[in-house]
């Protein structure tokens, strides 16, 4: 067979990595002492396609080391074996082996095979413990090839061949699988021809034939498996080993087939040990193990184009809106035919508005076949925290909200690092040992809550934990020392809690392999800014902390609204838009000398003038001959001051920082309809640089007291 | 010279193979003086038009242009070496070249007086006078050679930006 298999890898790969996934999460749900069934069976399901998989493509290292894990999976779903912790435990790191020995594969680099075969021990020693349940009616045969050494009294193979009775509909040609056995070694084959009916009666195209093969060779089992890869669901197919000293045993009963296991492996342990000392052998390789993965450091694998699944329903939608769309342009096309006349023109118009339509509604498909439920981020985290809990010995339980919340791919590769972090982060710093928080009356379970939702044009993540909270005062020391802060410096509590943003700051007392070495939250916050996005932090003493990232939904196009200040034009994202008006004068008063403030009904809004921030020549300053557009920001409301407005539009946003820097107020740019560049707005940017700083929203707050007294 | 002509003069030159150690240098005018940019970088020449201004830029950043689709920020040359500013008039070209800022490249566009032609250079021809050094544009002058009995300052302009 000469099929180039390699152009099924990557397919191979992304459903083994998804297998993966879910068995990690069906362990996750698992409890020891409980059998959920249709768990198990989805667990079992997972691992036996990698395992079908990798024996296709013959990466026989991950078939062997999946084929362990299913015969545990398999004696727990029988109900053979009652589940324990450890079960779980190994299961879980298996599949972490498992993931490693792909990932390697994928690479194009031979896999750790050390980590695989010490896991395996263990398997082994769980498998050769005694089942607790009887061992009757448990003669399932099994056609999966049990692992033999080659020990060199073998002599050949006897193979009992039955294909199925379509074998020959399928295009197998059983000759040839004759031919290369044969070229394994001398081959005696004899043919059952009991199957054979009457002539008259026999449909031709069928099979009815049945061969036994002896094989004198001294060929591995797997070279005959091989064999027969192609044709295993459709036909039954027994080997046997042959040898001088000892008959091998019938793979099909159970029993039997753990003896072999007992065989093949280095039995000692199992035999010497009762069951009390095996567990506490597993434990010691559970140490090992970890030391060794813990001292190789991970390979970061550099970030590839990936591909992304998409529901049928999302491209049905596509292709019918590509449908309208050359509709459209047959119509538009026709209209062009012939002589124009004032008739035409309105058909043009009516036209041209369909295919402004047809364009948006593609647009806007096109953008959703990109988003994905944040869940696939989100399901990293059970096990994460499994992990850590452990680790940190603190009981602490993870609540999952708005997993449905959509969001670019693109995005959510990129924030599920940062995002990690700052669970580590809440886990090991935020929340308190078991009797720390019994002290502090609350419940000794502490508690992570990942919520996303969506806000305006931004996907908001909050990662909240019910901690101690961030301790300001050791936050301040700590910078005094450090030299981001002078003594002498008042700052607020907010201000100081951002400081754990700043480069080379770390709280910790002591630093745990977790986190603490303060690298991580000036990386967070940089990672999060690289996305256009923000991070922000409350915390209440006592009571825990919020982190909340804010990102923007996509990096492509939005919608804008193109403002004039001078002869400047600027867009402003129309998510940031709550209202546009022209402005009242004796609704304004002015605080403090600089800042003017406009009351609108309930609200006290600061007057941010576009023209003063960046520098501009407007042409009016008085705030009345232009128009004031009310944005949100942060969830406080900001009035823009512009000379006008002008049309609405959508804009594909350009990178200014391709080719130029990062500008304060701006977060990209377009290209206009007249081939004009146009700058659009970063509306935190702007008020950031108007210098509208706490002080002034104190000074707001003040004003509303006083005019509600 | 008009631009279309300047622009396929560049790509030929650029085609060309030189068979010696000289280098290709596009030579253009400013406040009198000659200068000359390594021709591999440029890109194509093209007659000024109004850009976009950039808040709070530096006043030798004249803005960025739509160049096919890319955002491209153009410089006033002789506001960035300090050199009087002139009005712009139809002769004042924008040349595009690609430069090395921090490590990327980036495409930017640089307003100059004129353009005037192409010259081989050997690089043994190069010279860098000691009084060079103290000045404040040293950074973005690879040398001076003689072409013609007139000095041509010949420039590099990575991290110009």
């Amino acid at each position: 067979m000469s099929i180039d298999l390699s152009q099924f890898f990557e397919v191979f790969y992304e459903e083994s990595f998804e297998g993966l996934d879910v068995m990690e999460a069906g362990l996750l749900e698992l409890q020891p002492g409980e059998c959920e069934t249709e768990t198990i069976n989805t667990i079992f399901r997972a691992a036996h396609s990698i395992k079908g998989g990798s024996g296709t493509f013959g990466f026989t290292s991950v078939t062997e080391f999946t084929h362990v894990v299913e015969t545990l999976l398999d004696q727990i779903r029988d109900g053979r074996r009652a589940l324990t912790q450890t079960h779980i435990d190994l299961l879980l790191q298996s599949v972490d082996c498992l993931r490693d020995m792909l990932q390697a594969l994928k690479a194009g680099e031979e896999p750790d095979s050390e980590q695989a075969s010490l896991l395996k021990l263990q398997f082994d020693t769980i498998l050769a413990g005694s089942l607790n349940l009887p061992k009757n009616g448990a003669t399932e045969p099994t056609n999966e090839p049990t692992e033999e050494t080659e020990t060199g009294s073998v002599t050949g193979w006897l193979i009992n061949f039955i294909p199925g009775k379509d074998i020959l509909k399928t295009g197998n040609e059983p000759l040839y699988l004759i031919q290369e056995l044969a070229a394994l070694g001398e081959l005696s084959v004899d043919i059952d021809l009991s199957a054979v009916g009457n002539l008259t009666e026999i449909e031709p195209e069928d099979c009815y034939f049945k061969w036994q093969f002896s094989l004198k060779s001294d060929c591995k089992r797997e070279a005959i498996t091989e064999i027969f890869e192609w044709i295993e669901d459709e036909c039954e197919i027994d080997i046997t080993q042959l040898s001088l000293n000892r008959n091998l045993p019938q793979p099909d009963l159970l029993a039997e087939s753990e003896q072999t296991e007992l065989i093949n492996h280095p039995a000692d342990i199992s035999d010497k040990l009762s069951p009390a000392e095996v567990s506490t052998v597993s434990d010691n390789l559970t140490e090992t193990d970890k030391a060794s993965t813990s001292v190789k450091p991970k390979v970061t694998k550099p970030t590839e184009s990936g591909s992304i699944r998409v529901g049928i329903e999302k491209v049905d939608s596509l292709i019918n809106m590509v449908g309208e769309l050359v509709i459209t342009q047959a119509m538009l096309t026709q209209l062009s035919e012939g002589e124009f006349d004032d008739a035409k023109l309105a058909s043009l118009k009516a036209g041209l508005a369909q295919l402004a339509h047809n364009t948006r509604d593609l647009q806007e498909s096109v953008m959703r076949i990109r988003m994905l439920p944040i869940s696939s981020v989100f399901s990293r985290f059970p096990r994460l925290v499994r992990d850590t809990s452990k680790k940190l010995n603190k009981q602490i339980e993870l609540k999952l909200l708005g997993e449905h919340t959509e969001l670019d791919k693109t995005l959510m590769e990129k924030i599920s690092d940062p995002m990690v972090h700052l669970v580590r982060n809440a886990m090991d710093h935020g929340l308190e040992p078991a009797d720390e928080r019994i002290a502090a009356g609350k419940n000794e379970t502490g508690k992570i809550t990942l919520n996303a939702y969506h806000q305006g044009g931004n996907i908001v993540i909050e990662i909240i934990d019910d901690g101690r909270g961030l301790n300001t005062q050791k936050i301040r020391q700590k910078a005094i020392i450090n030299g981001l802060i002078n003594e002498s410096d008042e700052l607020t509590d907010e201000q100081l809690n951002m400081l754990i943003f700043e480069p080379g700051f770390s709280t910790a007392d002591a630093v745990s392999d977790l986190s603490g070495r303060g690298v991580g939250m000036d990386v967070v916050r940089r990672n999060i800014q690289a996305l256009n996005g923000t991070v922000e932090l409350a915390s209440t003493p006592g009571e825990g902390s919020i982190f909340t990232i804010r990102l923007p939904l996509t990096l492509a196009i939005l919608d804008g609204q193109l403002a004039r200040v001078g002869e400047h034009i600027y867009i402003i994202p129309l998510v940031n838009i709550i209202e546009s008006l022209q402005i009242n004068a004796q609704h304004i008063s002015n605080l403090g000398g600089e800042l003017d403030i406009l009351r609108l009904r309930e609200d006290y809004i600061p007057i941010v003038r576009l023209y003063d921030v960046f520098s501009h020549q407007p042409s009016t300053q008085n705030l009345t001959d232009g128009l004031l557009v009310v944005v949100e920001n942060e969830n406080e409301k900001v009035g823009i001051f512009v000379d006008e407005l002008l049309s609405q539009q959508q804009v594909v946003i350009k990178s200014l920082e391709a080719n130029y820097f990062k500008v304060d107020g701006i977060s990209g740019a377009t290209i206009l309809g007249d081939g004009t560049v146009s700058l659009i707005l970063d509306i935190a940017g702007v008020v950031k640089l108007s210098g509208l700083s706490a002080r002034h929203h104190a000074m707001l707050a003040t004003q509303a007291e006083l005019a509600q007294a | 010279m008009n631009i279309e002509s300047l622009n396929a003069q560049l790509l030929e030159n650029q085609e060309l193979t030189p068979d010696t150690d000289a280098d290709q240098y596009l030579s253009f005018e400013m406040a009198g003086e000659e200068y000359g940019i390594d021709i591999l970088t440029v890109q194509e020449i093209r007659g000024w038009e109004q850009t976009t201004s950039i808040p709070n830029s530096p006043d030798y950043i004249k803005g960025v242009m739509n160049l096919r689709g890319t955002i491209v920020p153009v410089l006033d040359l002789r506001s960035k070496f300090g050199l009087p500013s002139v009005a712009y008039t139809p002769v004042t070209v924008v040349i595009i070249l690609t430069i090395e800022q921090d490590n990327t490249n980036k495409t930017i566009g640089i307003v100059v007086d004129a353009v005037s032609d192409v010259y081989a250079i050997d690089n043994i021809q190069l010279k860098v006078p000691p009084s060079l050094e103290q000045n404040k544009n040293r950074q973005y002058i690879k040398g001076l050679a003689q072409v013609d009995e007139s000095t041509l300052i010949l420039l590099n302009l990575n991290q110009v930006l």
